[in-house]
């Protein structure tokens, strides 16, 4: 047996290669243990669904990942053209358009899967932190959305900035987030806030990929019969 | 679209009626989203037990 081959000569497969590694505090060895248990590839990208997925309630979600991809792409090209450029521009115009409405769409089709979850109870049977996660991404997303609508560069963004200082600073939080500064607005806007909501979206989808879809009510495992 | 929006008063509910329109046509997409076939489906599931 080489060291290429596993038992029997075949090739070593993931479960070989776990157990070659002697026991060991590393942390590279417990991280892949747990991706090799709770993330199998079939998991990350199945070939097929539950047959209960087959309703455009389902759609929702997906939907709103894909107004997200929209609102990324718009925001690069706004962020790298300039304010002058989506304020003057026929082409910067569009853009500037494109970036609000794909935001919007985001929101609508975010809500839609949230109520889609909550009143099919998508947190049952190990999903509660599926649910949080989700209701963390729609918390960034409203500060997200905040923060561009102060990086505007025109009058309504002075006006919901002058607006919201003093509600900003009733919560105490007006120390450090201080929405009358325009460049801690838009670092805010154009790079951590983007970052964090994806971040976040990517963790939802893969905490759905490791559970599968929550069963409807009244068909779960232990249940009675419908 | 550069005046205030027109406002629902009732009480002490107070929305603008683009909001409350958008609100509307959510919630007719949710209940068109439930009601409408899925495409490819054309048996509803089994159910356990069944």
């Amino acid at each position: 047996m080489t060291e290429e081959q596993g038992p029997a000569g075949r090739s070593p497969t993931a479960d070989d290669l776990a157990a070659a590694v002697p026991s060991t505090r590393s942390w590279t060895v417990t991280v892949r243990r747990l991706l090799t248990e709770r993330l199998p590839l079939e998991h990350v990208l199945p070939d097929h669904e539950p047959v209960f997925v087959g309703s455009w309630v389902y759609v929702f979600g997906v939907v709103a990942i894909a107004a997200l991809v929209w609102v990324i792409v718009s925001g690069v090209i706004l962020a790298f053209m300039g304010p002058q450029w989506w304020h003057v521009s026929p082409q910067g115009r569009f853009a500037n358009s494109l970036h609000f409405w794909s935001v919007q769409l985001f929101f609508v089709f975010m809500v839609l899967h949230l109520w889609g979850q909550y009143f099919g109870a998508g947190w049952r049977h190990g999903r509660a932190g599926t649910w949080m996660v989700g209701v963390v991404v729609f918390l960034a997303s409203i500060v997200t959305a905040f923060t561009g609508y102060l990086a505007q560069q025109n009058f309504a963004s002075q006006w919901i900035a002058i607006n919201a200082k003093d509600g900003i600073n009733a919560t105490g939080a007006g120390a450090f987030f201080n929405v009358l500064n325009f460049g801690q607005m838009y670092g805010l806007h154009v790079m951590l806030l983007p970052a964090l909501v994806t971040a976040l979206v990517v963790i939802h989808v893969l905490q759905v990929r490791m559970r599968g879809v929550v069963r409807p009510i009244g068909d779960e495992p232990g249940g009675p019969p419908q | 679209m550069n005046a205030p929006a027109p406002y629902f008063h009732w009480g002490f509910i107070l929305i603008s009626l683009p909001n409350l329109a958008l609100i509307g046509a959510m919630v007719g997409l949710f209940v068109v989203a439930l009601l409408l076939p899925f495409p490819g489906r054309r048996q509803r599931y089994p159910r356990r037990g069944k």
